[in-house]
């Protein structure tokens, strides 16, 4: 009896150093598992079931039979008139909201005729340099009606104050306009590197735009605090965990230092993360997440209202496992990661296209990719009931064991006096850089396989992709100077130095932006504004 | 009689990597660069956001023979352009440049015609290159 327990145990445990059964970030896992793995395991404390503190099993009792989670496909490119055309497809085939990809020179607060933007623009995503832009790239789009997530960070405020100004022109105010605008600067320093000003200024950026969605815009969500960018610039699964949530606790800790009652704020704080490969270790970070900030704003800031409690995201599959090798792998790869995220319970979805390693989709991909999703919600049944896997031993192990290393990581960044101070001293910088080298060393050894890379090769003929070609960048630069031609330059200077006298004081930057942006201030002139007063940021560069 | 043999010591190859441009995603050039001081080269790294004028204007004051170009923005044509025609202009045409990042397979040729030396595609390994800086061939003409 005595022999039998002992080799049970001895097969259960870590099956030691052996890479080929780690996951994608490292971590080993058991041959199999069971009911030892999850002893101490209490429901109702750790679990709860859907809709209930902790939140692990999901955020709501219905879950996806009350609502699927939203499609929202990431799109951008060229000018807005091509984007527009774009986001109506999207809209026409079963895309449940929209969600704005912006080019290089927009994400960092440049004009396309700046000498930085050559050959950026339209290339990554849309061109937009100011007002008129923006108004192009929603027209016959009716923003009462369609939510819309953008991705922009250094110019967050203004690309806000953008979507406001052309729903006002629609007759909608903006206590009607729902949607995300990322915002979450953070992150910029950590992995995606948009950001423009140095961390406290761009913080106090971000708490003057919660704090205007706040009192002006309750159906907004005023930050989509992120992951997905940690991960992909390398970090581990933990890491993207931890470092997402020790960001949210920085941005709760900043409006509540700035006078803010937290119930008010955190019910419209959102996260987004990435869904990559290794299936149970994403569904298991997925859960975690939730059961780490559930606890943190109940008990961290006392939080009393149950929205505040509740952490709502996005997921994107992870742009990085895609390969140029043999495209067609992706569509597989994306639908595998699709399917984590559903099953990690997330509220909205973003799946890449099958030739996203090597441009931006055409629309051919991209309607497989939204097809995956569509699939995934009508056919394959794992939206009937919430939270299928809770219960499984190794998904609960999984849980507790990415919990355990994202609370490791909170105790050593409040060690050091938070994010910001982590940042500044280039800690979470450093931890991303050094997984990310570790695993290109796992892949170049073979340890880690990567079909059609390092494996499984084969000859191919290049594949058809979408080329984006200067002619975009000379119509935008074209349209830009135009504009400038024909604006009240003194309304637009009395705009600007507004703008400026704002952002030395502590009134909130908002307003200046907002009039600045009727007068069709361009973006970089506004940032350029907030440049004199802030300063640029560039980081130490550590490799 | 000892001294003779210490003078023949290879010169360690200088690298500069450079991100060019807007992007600032820089994932692939910092494994590059680090890939490449640990197989012995001598890497300075340039950080984000330079411009082709900063980037020759770096490799011209650390006397580098190899530039790393790192993009993945879709702007490689114009930059790269920009960066050979600063080298001629300057007469560092045996600087040999190199491309990495999202580009597609249509324009390394024209890459090629440009004068870069080698151009490196997603899935590319650091071993490659190393091998192919070592390796050493002519350099824009």
């Amino acid at each position: 009896m005595k022999k039998v327990v002992e080799e049970k145990e001895a097969v259960s445990s870590t099956a030691g150093e052996d890479a080929r059964f780690t996951t994608i970030s490292g971590r080993p896992l058991a041959r199999f598992y069971g009911p030892r793995d999850v002893a101490g395991l209490d429901y109702a404390r750790d679990l709860g079931d859907p809709g209930q503190y902790p939140y692990t099993r999901g955020i709501h009792g219905t879950m996806y039979r009350g609502r699927t989670w939203t499609m929202r496909q990431f799109a951008g490119y060229g000018t807005a008139a091509q984007t527009n055309a774009r986001f109506k497809y999207l809209l026409a085939h079963g895309g449940g909201g929209l969600s704005v990809a912006f080019d290089l020179p927009t994400l960092m607060g440049r004009d396309p005729d700046h000498p930085l933007s050559l050959g950026e623009v339209g290339k990554c995503g849309v061109a937009v340099s100011s007002l008129r832009d923006m108004e192009t790239l929603f027209e016959g789009i009716p923003l009462d009606r369609v939510t819309t997530s953008m991705t922009i960070n250094g110019p967050a405020a203004i690309l806000l104050a953008f979507y406001v100004l052309v729903a006002e022109r629609q007759g909608v105010g903006p206590e009607t306009l729902a949607g995300t605008v990322q915002a979450d600067i953070l992150k910029e320093f950590i992995a995606q590197k948009e950001y423009i000003y140095p961390p406290r200024p761009s913080m106090r950026i971000v708490v003057d735009m919660i704090r205007f969605c706040t009192e002006r815009m309750p159906r907004w969500n005023t930050i989509s605090i992120s992951g997905y960018h940690i991960r992909e610039a390398g970090a581990t699964a933990a890491q993207e965990l931890a470092f997402t949530l020790r960001d949210g606790i920085e941005y709760v800790q900043w409006c509540v230092d700035a006078g803010m009652d937290v119930d008010s704020f955190a019910p419209r704080l959102s996260f987004f993360f990435n869904s990559h490969s290794d299936f149970f270790e994403e569904i298991a970070k997925f859960r975690a997440a939730r059961r780490i900030w559930a606890r943190t704003m109940r008990e961290r800031f006392g939080a009393k209202n149950p929205r505040s409690w509740m952490l709502r995201f996005h997921t994107q599959t992870a742009g990085v496992s895609l390969t140029a090798q043999q495209p067609y792998n992706n569509v597989v790869r994306t639908a595998l990661q699709a399917l984590a995220g559903v099953l990690g319970g997330t509220q909205s979805l973003h799946t890449n296209s099958l030739d996203e390693a090597l441009a931006l989709p055409t629309e051919e991909a991209v309607t497989i990719a939204l097809r995956t999703q569509q699939i995934i919600a009508h056919e394959s049944g794992v939206a009937n009931a919430a939270d299928p896997l809770g219960g499984s031993w190794l998904v609960e192990k999984l849980t507790n064991e990415i919990e355990a290393e994202a609370l490791e990581y909170f105790r050593r960044i409040d060690a050091m006096g938070g994010m910001v101070a982590a940042v500044e001293r280039g800690f979470p910088q450093r931890e991303v850089q050094e997984s990310a080298f570790r695993f290109q060393q796992a892949v170049e050894r073979k340890e880690k396989i990567i079909v059609g890379v390092n494996d499984f090769v084969m000859e191919e003929r290049p594949h058809p992709i979408l080329y984006i070609d200067e002619s975009v960048g000379e119509e935008q630069v074209a349209g830009v100077r135009k504009l400038r031609a024909e604006r009240d330059d003194v309304r637009l200077a009395r705009a600007l130095r507004e703008l400026k006298v704002a952002a030395r004081g502590t009134a909130s930057l908002m307003p200046p932006i907002l009039e600045a942006s009727r007068a069709y201030a361009t973006i970089g002139e506004m940032c350029d504004a907030l440049r004199e007063v802030f300063g640029e940021y560039e980081e130490e560069p550590v490799f | 009689m000892i001294p003779l043999m210490a003078e023949a010591a290879v010169r360690r190859p200088r690298v500069v990597i450079a991100k060019p441009g807007l992007d600032g995603h820089d994932r692939g050039a910092k494994v590059v660069a680090r890939a490449l001081r640990d197989a012995g080269m001598e890497v300075i790294y340039t950080g984000l956001r330079q411009s082709p004028e900063q980037i020759v204007a770096a490799a011209a004051q650390e006397d580098a023979e190899v530039i790393g170009l790192s993009i993945l923005s879709g702007a490689h044509l114009p930059i790269c352009r920009r960066v050979l025609e600063l080298l001629r202009e300057r007469g560092m045409g045996s600087v040999r440049v190199f491309v990495g990042g999202i580009i597609p397979s249509q324009d390394v040729a024209v890459l090629k015609e440009l004068g870069v030396a080698d151009v490196f595609l997603p899935g590319a390994s650091t071993r490659e290159v190393i091998r192919a800086i070592e390796g050493g061939s002519a350099g824009v003409a």
